[in-house]
């Protein structure tokens, strides 16, 4: 059971909210092209580590706030508004091109 | 109603089950052999299959020794005459979702494109224990889906109707049938009667660690490397190729590299510089102390995250939706255990003091369509099999043949062609449910 601390209700069970998703994706300017907007709707980093992420408070206050969550161990960072640039605590570096 | 014992297959083998041609180390298995070896004590039994340590090179470098990844080495080996191949695998074979998943097979799917992939899967099924020697008990004993509202019935009634025009097996059963067939479901029940149910006789389980097993056995056989606890760091290209993967082991080289790993696809994709259509989710399953058989069909309810079958042991098997937000924790959390559990007794009232004996999870691939993806990928000789969602055992025979068939022949074979990665930037999903780009929601 996670507890989410919600920004504006406190701390309540995972089961009063609804997860809505990784809140990373970068939204492409309005005359960006079939491919950006065809990322944004579909890729996703889909990180094993920090993930930041939308959730919605359906069972208390209805608001939309956002999470820095771990996806293995589950352990919660931070928690903010919607607008709030939140990020992930630093890491080991992620998977990359080795070299040739 | 007599219980509709439909085991007819209504689309013929095209393909001729042909003998099992190579022989494996340990041996023919059979009756026969079984009562021999029990008058010596079982001492000329030998290892399955062989743990081979890695050459420098190969042509087709498969990573990932689960069900996709063991199946297409096999059938790389015995149907497109490849044997210069290994299978490489983190951990033990066959602890991953091969071996944690509910054990359904079936082919009751709303798309024609995917009905007629997954029942090609079906029909490999059919003939699998004979082709690989190995028992992997496979029970058609029917997969049940219940309906309880009238749109419900309308939508299993098109999709039966649908997988019918197809020549795939598909019935609706009305009430008594359904009463007949699983006496122990509350049809009354207060806030969902039973209306009826959507039967497919060839549907049902499959022992799956079996099924890992017998591939890996039959693989290993044909001149297949599966080299366990070897984990692969890093993807290395050449220029626009992909030249091999980093493992413990040093640096392994190959023609192709296949990605069959499940969950773990984004992780891996990654280290390619791409990133993949699928989010990874954790799903439960859990098994209930043995009982004296009270089911023999595979049964799913319809208004409520529950499904249930009985194994051999007595134990029954059952699972739900999934937790619901990106994991890759190999277990599950409460909340989902106890929606599971409450939708399995308003089904069942009568299980309400069976105990739970044993409970995990598996992080899957979870698609943005919520269908899978055999495919290249922009990096030459990089293909990726993954997006299997909670359906990927029942693919496993169809998918390992398409993905080796990808691989041997260069262009994606005629059942799995619309598995591509492409499909996602040109517009031709494959959303069963019509549910959106949301993979917490399929
Ligand atoms: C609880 C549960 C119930 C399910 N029920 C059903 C069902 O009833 N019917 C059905 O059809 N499907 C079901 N599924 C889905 C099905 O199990 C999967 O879709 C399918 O098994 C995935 O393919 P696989 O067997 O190749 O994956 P896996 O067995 O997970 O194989 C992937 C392998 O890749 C390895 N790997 C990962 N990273 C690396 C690395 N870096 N280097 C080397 N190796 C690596 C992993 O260790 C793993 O062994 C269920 C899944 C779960 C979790
Ligand atoms: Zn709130």
């Amino acid at each position: 059971m996670l507890r989410i601390p919600c920004p504006w209700c406190g701390v309540r069970d995972e089961t009063e909210f609804r997860y809505r998703g990784d809140a990373a994706v970068p939204r492409p300017e309005a005359e960006a092209g079939l491919a950006e907007y065809s990322a944004c709707t579909y890729k996703r980093t889909n990180q094993r580590g920090w993930h930041v992420e939308w959730w919605l408070h359906v069972g208390g206050c209805r608001k939309l706030l956002k999470l820095v969550r771990h996806t293995v161990t589950h352990e919660i960072h931070a928690v903010g508004h919607p607008q709030d640039r939140l990020a992930a605590p630093p890491e080991a570096a992620p998977p990359g091109a080795a070299p040739p | 109603m007599p219980r509709p014992r439909a085991r007819i297959h209504l689309v013929p083998n095209t393909r001729p089950i042909h003998a099992n041609a190579q022989r494996a180390a340990s041996g023919r298995y059979s009756a026969a052999r079984l009562f021999l070896e029990g008058l010596i004590g079982h001492r000329g039994w030998s290892r399955a299959w062989h743990k081979a340590t890695p050459r420098p090179r190969y042509r087709v470098v498969i990573v990932g020794a689960g069900g996709h990844g063991l199946a297409t080495a096999y059938y790389l080996a015995t149907e497109f005459g490849i044997h210069d191949v290994a299978v490489i695998e983190k951990g033990p074979l066959g602890l991953g979702n091969v071996g944690r998943n509910t054990t359904i097979i079936r082919s009751n799917y709303f798309r024609p494109d995917n009905v007629r992939f997954y029942d090609y899967s079906l029909r490999l099924w059919e003939g699998l224990e004979r082709r690989l020697n190995f028992n992997a008990m496979v029970s058609q004993r029917g997969t049940l889906n219940l309906f309880h509202t009238e749109s419900q019935r309308d939508l299993f009634t098109r999709r039966a109707n649908g997988m019918r025009l197809l020549s795939v097996d598909a019935l609706a059963l009305e009430r008594d049938a359904v009463k007949a067939l699983v006496p122990l479901v509350d049809l009354d029940n207060g806030r969902y009667p039973v209306l009826g149910g959507f039967l497919q006789p060839r549907g049902g389980t499959v022992r799956h660690d079996a099924v890992a097993w017998g591939y890996a056995r039959a693989a290993s056989a044909a001149g297949v490397d599966i080299i366990e606890h070897c984990e692969v760091s890093s993807i290395r290209r050449a220029g626009q190729r992909v030249r091999g993967v980093d493992t413990p082991y040093g640096l392994i080289e190959a023609d192709t590299v296949c990605l069959a790993v499940a969950g773990h696809s984004s992780h891996l994709a990654a280290m390619a510089g791409l990133r993949l259509p699928i989010e990874t989710h954790v799903l439960q399953a859990f098994v209930s102390e043995p009982v004296k058989p009270v089911l023999d069909v595979v049964l799913t309810y319809g208004a409520g995250h529950f499904y249930v079958s009985q194994s051999d042991k007595g134990g029954l098997v059952f699972g739900g939706g999934i937790d619901g937000y990106n994991s890759y924790g190999q277990r599950g959390t409460l909340p989902m255990a106890e929606d599971v559990a409450a939708a399995g007794l308003t089904l069942m009232p009568g299980l309400a003091r069976l105990r739970v004996l044993r409970q995990w999870g598996g992080v899957m691939d979870m698609s943005m369509d919520g269908s899978p993806i055999i495919s290249r990928t922009p990096l030459d000789g990089l293909v990726i099999n993954c997006g299997w969602c909670y359906g990927g055992f029942k693919a496993i025979p169809a998918g390992g043949m398409a993905t080796a068939h990808l691989i041997a022949r260069g262009e994606p074979h005629p059942l799995a062609a619309h598995l591509d990665l492409d499909r996602f930037a040109t517009g031709r999903t494959l959303d069963e449910r019509g549910l959106g780009p949301f993979p917490y929601a399929h």
